[in-house]
């Protein structure tokens, strides 16, 4: 039986009701979780789904960062809870320092909204337990500030601990060494530019999303 | 001591700026073809209360850092200068 997932709720956020629909049609239970809140008690994971929190002022996920909500989850990341970034949730997660690395605007500055394929580089992550690496996943993207950019060191970290869990198999955006998601040194914070929940179903020309919501699924049991 | 302050954000050298190379192609089309290291960025202006230049310098450079600017990719300069109203005979630090 899987777990309570909760789905951060920022002003601003736009996949959120996508996200917990996702989740339930594959056998979770996601709710909502305010941005206010103090307390992410009584979740076994948590999602921080795609949109413009706060905006993007600033920068994305810059304001984000301070939401009172993101000190219960960095918390709960600390304690091991899996934590899963959207493409606006993994820009919270690194401006918030939990995962490293950074998302600059797109090479040749265009919004991209499109399905990428993405190979799943890891099966050590909480978004990628139950997917074989090699498996190549078609996948909705939808974003302008998706190019990943860290540092030599960072990279060379990410390599020698396994910690790239996607990758592009045509750059789409100028990511570093394609790179579409990577994780935390725990490697229960995943933070990912592509949207699975938009590809759990036939109707939407995908179901390959479904996959790694259902190894967040099987973390959060 | 009321300081106005400058911060200026931009992307660090070797970091791609796909904007500034884009102004830079423009202002060529512009007939400036002379203008080159086009680099875009941020300004940020607020006015700061402290005991002294010193003081107010190390408070703005950690909103700078911490904060306005992204230190993955971007540096950041602080500039200060006393606010309209401190100018005058008073560099000395306020009591």
């Amino acid at each position: 039986m899987a777990g309570r997932i909760g789905v951060v709720n920022f002003p601003g956020s736009n996949c959120e009701h996508d996200v917990i629909k996702a989740l339930d049609e594959l056998g979770g239970s996601a709710e909502l979780v305010w941005h206010g809140d103090t307390t992410v008690d009584g979740y076994d994971a948590l999602v921080l789904p795609g949109g413009f929190a706060h905006g993007d002022y600033l920068r994305p996920g810059a304001i984000a960062r301070f939401s009172p909500v993101m000190d219960a989850v960095s918390r709960f990341a600390a304690d091991g809870g899996p934590v899963i970034g959207i493409c606006n949730g993994f820009q919270v997660l690194t401006e918030a320092g939990l995962l490293p690395g950074a998302l600059q605007k797109n090479q040749g500055l265009r919004f991209l909204c499109t399905t990428a394929e993405v190979r799943v580089e890891t099966d050590r992550s909480a978004l990628t337990t139950g997917v074989a690496v090699g498996t190549v996943l078609h996948i909705p993207i939808n974003h302008f500030e998706g190019n990943y950019i860290c540092s030599a060191e960072t990279l060379a970290e990410l390599h020698a601990e396994d910690r790239i869990v996607l990758r592009y198999v045509d750059n789409p955006n100028g990511s570093i060494d394609s790179i579409a998601g990577v994780c935390n040194e725990a490697r229960n914070v995943v933070g990912l530019m592509p949207h699975p929940e938009r590809a759990t179903d036939a109707l939407l020309g995908s179901v390959d999303g479904a996959a790694l919501l259902r190894s967040l699924l099987s973390e959060a049991a | 001591m009321n300081y106005s302050v400058l911060v200026e954000v931009s992307l660090r050298p070797g970091i791609a700026d796909p904007q500034g190379a884009t102004i830079e192609r423009a202002l060529g089309a512009l007939g400036f073809d002379g203008v080159t290291g086009v680099r875009a960025g941020k300004a940020f202006r607020f006015d700061i209360e402290a005991d002294d230049e010193a003081a107010a310098i190390e408070q703005a450079e950690v909103v700078a850092e911490r904060f306005l600017g992204n230190p993955v990719i971007e540096d950041s300069t602080v500039t200060l200068s006393p606010t309209d109203q401190e100018l005058g005979p008073s560099t000395e630090p306020s009591l």
